[in-house]
């Protein structure tokens, strides 16, 4: 079966000083983990523009995460407070257009020590995904 | 209860009249106001008018004219962009353009100094065509009829029949028009701020004890909250209808030009930034197997709408100008209301309020991240 085999692209934006580095450090722990997430490596989640959120989407991503310090814990003092309200703007644009970008967009928090958390964030998400099945935007001619 | 001027002559001569002391006395500099260019069959455009014969009877300016060629917000901004007036300017503009400037007084992209603001409870305005094609003299009388039952001219942009925010938020002066059956014969001027009130002291009037939110006003509100309902039911939503609305779109990017919000100078989407090189198409072609061109229209809107739709102020410029007639205020309108609503904010309400992604509360919307 086709479905088994799918395999979603997920695009990860992860904060330089807590969700990198716990990605990093699942990675070096040997935590088991979807090979799904494809990180680029931000500053801050506050530096993740909406724009590089649609830009992912329209180029064909299964998923954006989005993975920053808890609140209060930010490197920058509030930059992911900014991207939690970024979030929410994104998902009431993509709820209110009907967009099923709204459950292919995840933001979380993670902070560096938690590297087990990292990889349950990316293996539970990654399975909302597969559940979603592959972007109907892949194939779109028309962007 | 603010306060008022009754004043014993039809709106539009009064505020006329309002426009030529202020000018003739010197207590103003200038006027930006709607005015005919290019003689008696030429167009109607924003202008600054120091001459105070301009607001004669038959002038050439034209201030309560129910035309919209361009958002006045974003003229504003465009005069007080450098730094804020030297002198006193009054302007007189629609509620939706009021807000649209107090939003980007917000983003220091203009200032209220020396500036009178005159607006009025709003009855619409005519879509562009009808400016362009000469209708615009004959429509007047008809529509003033409309307005002073509280009624709204047929004609009007939809945008227009759809708009709850008609009352203006930040106007000096006020005048009351939709509902006041007798806006031929009496004036009523509300007067909300001290500034206002200055500017008008040895007006002829008596003082006025109405009330500007009257039994019509609330009337024409339900009115045009219910078509408002009705056009937001219409955008039809997913993906694929996304695409098929947008399918007509000629990417002339004629709604972000005349989109007050929009003030970029230099707009991300008309970047190098956004050029697609070579290798990508050649990616692009051999997954997709075609791709349209230009790219990036679905990318375009729904980056204006991360850009603009908390702040978009439902004027309905983009809707007026775009060439393949997409409803594109209405989509605006939509996600703007409910992404406003998720903050709480009212776009051109407070000058002092900070846009909301500008900010942000240590406690709120816990349920986002997970």
């Amino acid at each position: 079966m086709e479905e088994q085999e799918f395999t979603p692209k997920i695009v990860g934006f992860l904060c330089n000083w807590c969700a990198y580095t716990a990605a990093d450090t699942a990675g070096v722990s040997r935590l088991q983990m979807p090979p799904s997430v494809m990180v680029v490596r931000v500053m801050c989640s506050g530096r993740v523009d909406p724009l590089f959120v649609l830009s992912a989407f329209l180029k064909g991503a299964d998923g954006v995460l989005v993975a920053g310090c808890w609140p209060g814990q930010c490197h920058y003092q509030k930059g992911n407070l900014h991207a939690r309200r970024r979030a929410a703007m994104l998902k009431s644009i993509f709820e209110t257009l009907g967009l099923e970008m709204a459950d292919r967009f995840r933001l979380s928090w993670v902070s560096a020590s938690e590297a087990p958390r990292f990889a349950e964030v990316a293996k539970e998400f990654t399975e909302e995904v597969e559940q979603l099945g592959p972007t109907p935007i892949w194939d779109e001619v028309f962007l | 209860m603010p306060e008022g001027l009754k004043i014993n002559k039809g709106a539009e001569e009064a505020v006329r009249e309002l426009l030529r002391s202020l000018l003739e006395s010197g207590r103003v500099n200038g006027v930006l106001a709607l005015g005919r260019t290019g003689g008696s069959n030429g167009g109607v455009a924003y202008s600054l008018f120091t001459d105070p014969d301009a607001f004669r009877v038959d002038g050439t300016a034209l201030p309560l004219l129910p035309f919209m060629p361009a958002n006045a917000g974003g003229l504003l901004s465009r005069l007080t962009l450098r730094e804020p007036l030297a002198g006193p300017v009054a302007a007189v503009v629609k509620p939706c353009e009021l807000r649209a400037f107090i939003e980007l007084v917000k983003r220091s992209q203009g200032s209220l100094d020396n500036l009178l603001l005159i607006s009025s409870t709003c009855g619409g305005v005519y879509p562009l065509d009808v400016g362009a094609n000469g209708d615009l003299k004959e429509r007047p009388p008809g529509y003033w009829e409309a307005v002073k039952h509280g009624e709204l001219d047929h004609d009007v942009r939809p945008t227009c029949r759809a708009c709850v925010h008609f009352v203006p938020d930040n106007a000096d002066i006020t005048v009351a028009l939709v509902g006041k059956e007798d806006l031929d014969t009496q004036c009523a001027l509300f007067l909300n701020t001290e500034k206002g009130a200055k500017f008008v002291e040895g007006l002829e009037g008596t003082p006025l004890s109405d009330e500007l939110e009257t039994e019509p006003i609330q009337r024409s509100h339900s009115q045009r909250a219910a078509y408002r309902e009705e056009l937001f039911a219409g955008v039809e939503v997913g993906m694929q209808e996304l695409i098929r609305t947008f399918g007509r779109c000629i990417g002339c990017h004629a709604c972000k030009t005349v989109c007050p919000i929009c003030y970029c100078s230099l707009c991300y989407f008309e970047s190098q930034d956004c050029e697609y090189l070579p290798e990508i198409y050649e990616t692009e072609l051999e997954r997709k197997g075609g791709l349209r061109v230009p790219p990036n229209t679905i990318f375009f809107q729904l980056g204006r709408l991360a850009h603009v739709s908390v702040s978009c102020v439902g004027c309905g410029m983009c809707t007026d100008v775009c060439p393949a007639d997409i409803p594109v205020s209405t989509i605006f309108s939509k996600v703007g209301t409910s992404v406003q609503a998720l903050f709480g904010y009212r776009p051109g309400k407070d000058v002092t309020e900070e846009i909301p992604l500008m900010t942000f509360e240590e406690e709120e919307l816990t349920q986002v991240a997970t």
